[in-house]
């Protein structure tokens, strides 16, 4: 054997099966290695191996299987005896196990004892188009009342905010403050910087055509006090935290951390969303409000490429600017922040029990918090548009 | 025995969506039984406990606790009664952003009006029952799988609960630990009076410390065997309650 091995190790280790007939009984002998990176042959070949009159129905009374030149066998061998047996049986042959080793009888034993069907759920086949359509709807319904209900449920606990009843802990406050605000201004800042460059460059192609380059500045400002500050931050922020309020509340939810509190007769919205939300509502026009002098420096480095002077450039934006456009920006940088926080943790509230689940939680929340963003920012400048603000 | 009824259980059937869990209900857990609720695993035990608790609504039929229907009365009484609850997760559900010590002292901090310091005295001896004592300043995230267990059932038992309920505490405990966990149960049941309600596959612990048991069965999806452990074990006619007992006959 020792003087072997050097040979064997090359070629792959084998096995082999053959069958025998003595009688009325089948004999299938299976040889060598039957594992998991070893070659022998297919269920499809072994069954090519069985007499014609196999099929003929009570012209062989059992089929046996012998293992003794068997040297070793894992799962791989199991599947190709189960699908042997399911095959015989199919043909109404009795298939005998007693040839097999112990550890193999006992497997098969384990693996063909079917599922217990009724504990397995049932689930319907293919549903017809009406019905799917009719489930979508349903579930449409269904996530519209869930918004409903959880802007019910702020409002109230808001409400029990305000009569000092709602409870929920001054640290956790900060550490959100703190996340919404500070923690993000880098990238704030940088987005900011590049969306001012771009607005800058952009206009500059158009404005020089007409010799009008100082009228970047009015782009600049206007483009980014009443909308792109607010806007970008809100995306950032959307992306940033509001998919981790998503996903904190999701796993709270997995850990049953959110029933805990419930037992504790902890109100859930009061003591989780409250500091999230309240955080983001007083960060984010501070945000918008950074983002936006930022832009208008970013808009300034861009322009003195265009040898506009800085005093012009200057003055320019102090005249296109006021406080109304300011005014604009962060009303709409509070709407958005509410959004943002609302999905967040509506949709960590609603999260599932699993891991996945919380993944899920995380995407929603993002998608959901861009969605509201931008379609609330079209509705407030067509508001506003007609109010002529 | 036949103390006060705590909670009743009348034709409760419990379903997810359309996916009906256990259907005809019918138990009522007294005050200082040690009520043992036992199953295959996905039968439901834990969803249960849920309805017992108040978390869940039941699809028909009704949980009362003392003479209240919980689902009859406003959430704010519904609160009020889950405040005299303890309850020990099967996952623990401590508060992983909070130190033990603040897991413990936060249903202290919102429902009495003790001192820091009294809370925080209350929080060590807590801390101490389960054996955790010096380990106020570490995160779940810090500790053992066991200990997890042991640090919840100390927040569990942080307000002096009329009514505890555990799912599954000795999953994951070592043999003694487990034994000591079922010493502790029944300390506190004789100590704070509390009756207990515990889900449990431990057949030490059921003949131990069980004082009246339902055994729920998955296929037939309802409760197949009702009492005592040791009467159930010695009156059931179902082979399968039998056998769970028993561990398939190997448990004497
Ligand atoms: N939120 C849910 N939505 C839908 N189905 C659920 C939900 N939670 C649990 N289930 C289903 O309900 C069944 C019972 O779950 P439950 O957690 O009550 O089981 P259990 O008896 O406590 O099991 P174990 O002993 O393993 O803890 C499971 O089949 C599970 O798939
Ligand atoms: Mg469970």
């Amino acid at each position: 054997m020792q003087s072997d091995n050097s040979h064997l190790s090359t070629s792959p280790r084998q096995g082999t099966v053959h069958l025998e007939k003595s009688g009325t009984t089948l004999c299938l002998h299976f040889t060598g290695h039957w594992t998991i990176g070893s070659d022998f042959p297919v269920f499809t070949d072994i069954k090519d191996l069985f007499p014609e009159s196999f099929c003929i129905p009570s012209t062989w009374n059992s089929l046996e299987v012998n293992t003794e030149a068997l040297q070793d066998w894992d799962s791989r061998f199991l599947i190709i005896l189960r699908d042997i047996q399911g095959y015989t049986t199919l043909k109404g042959i009795p298939f005998s196990d007693t040839g097999l080793p112990s550890g193999v009888q006992r497997l098969l034993i384990l693996a063909s004892s079917s599922p217990d069907t009724n504990k397995v759920r049932e689930y319907t086949d293919t549903p017809s188009f009406f019905a799917i359509v009719g489930g979508k709807t349903l579930h449409l319904l269904e996530d519209c009342q869930g918004l409903f209900t959880f802007t019910g449920a702020i409002t109230l606990s808001y409400l029990r905010l305000f009569t000092g009843k709602a409870q929920f802990l001054k640290s956790d406050f900060l550490y959100f403050l703190e996340e919404c605000g500070p923690s993000a201004l880098p990238i704030v800042s940088l987005i900011a910087v590049l969306i001012g460059v771009i607005l800058a460059f952009v206009g500059a192609v158009q404005l020089q055509l007409f010799g009008a380059e100082i009228y970047i500045a009015n782009l600049v400002a206007l483009g980014m006090t009443r909308e792109m500050g607010a806007m970008m931050a809100a995306i950032i922020m959307g992306g940033r935290t509001g998919a981790a309020f998503a996903a904190q509340l999701g796993t709270m939810q997995v850990n049953e951390e959110i029933d805990a509190l419930q037992t504790m007769g902890i109100d859930p919205i009061d003591f989780l969303v409250l500091p999230r939300l309240s955080s983001l509502l007083i960060m984010m026009p501070l945000l918008a409000l950074w983002a936006d002098l930022i832009g208008i420096a970013g808009g300034f480095l861009m322009a003195l490429t265009l040898d506009i002077s800085m005093v012009e450039y200057y003055n320019q934006t102090i005249n296109s600017v006021n406080l109304r456009h300011f005014g604009v920006g962060l009303f709409k940088a509070v709407i958005f922040g509410y959004l943002i926080a609302f999905s967040g943790c509506l949709r960590g509230m609603q999260c599932g029990r699993s891991a996945s689940a919380v993944g899920t939680a995380a995407t929603s929340a993002v998608v959901t918090a861009i969605v509201f963003i931008v379609v609330s920012d079209a509705v407030i400048t067509v508001i506003f548009n007609i109010l002529k603000i | 025995m036949t103390t006060a009824a705590l909670i009743t259980v009348t034709n409760l059937t419990m379903a997810y969506g359309s996916f009906v869990l256990q259907r005809e209900l019918n138990f009522t857990v007294h005050q200082g039984d040690i009520f043992v609720i036992m199953g295959d695993s996905g039968c439901g035990k834990s969803t249960l406990l849920r309805h017992m608790i108040g978390l869940k609504a039941p699809t028909a039929g009704s949980v009362h606790f003392h003479d209240t229907d919980f689902w009859a009365v406003s959430d704010q009484e519904r609160n009020q009664i889950m405040r005299r609850c303890g309850i020990l997760y099967q996952s623990g559900a401590l508060f992983s952003s909070m130190t033990l010590a603040e897991n413990i002292a936060l249903p202290l901090s919102q429902h009495t009006t003790l001192a820091t310091a009294e809370i925080n005295d209350i929080v060590s001896m807590k801390l101490a029952l389960v054996g955790l004592a010096g380990f106020d300043h570490f995160y779940p995230s810090e500790i053992s799988g066991g200990m997890k267990k042991r640090a919840g059932l100390a927040r569990a038992i942080a307000l002096d609960p009329e009514i505890l309920f555990f799912d599954e505490p000795s999953a994951g405990l070592d043999p003694i630990s487990s034994r000591l966990l079922d010493e502790l149960i029944l300390e506190l049941r004789d100590s704070l009076g509390a009756t207990v309600v515990v889900v449990t596959h431990e057949l030490a612990s059921i003949f131990a410390i069980g004082s009246n048991s339902i055994f729920l069965d998955a296929d037939s999806r309802t409760m197949i065997a009702h009492g005592p452990p040791q009467t159930m074990l010695a009156t059931t006619s179902s082979a399968k309650v039998k056998q769970f007992l028993t561990r398939g006959g190997s448990f004497h």
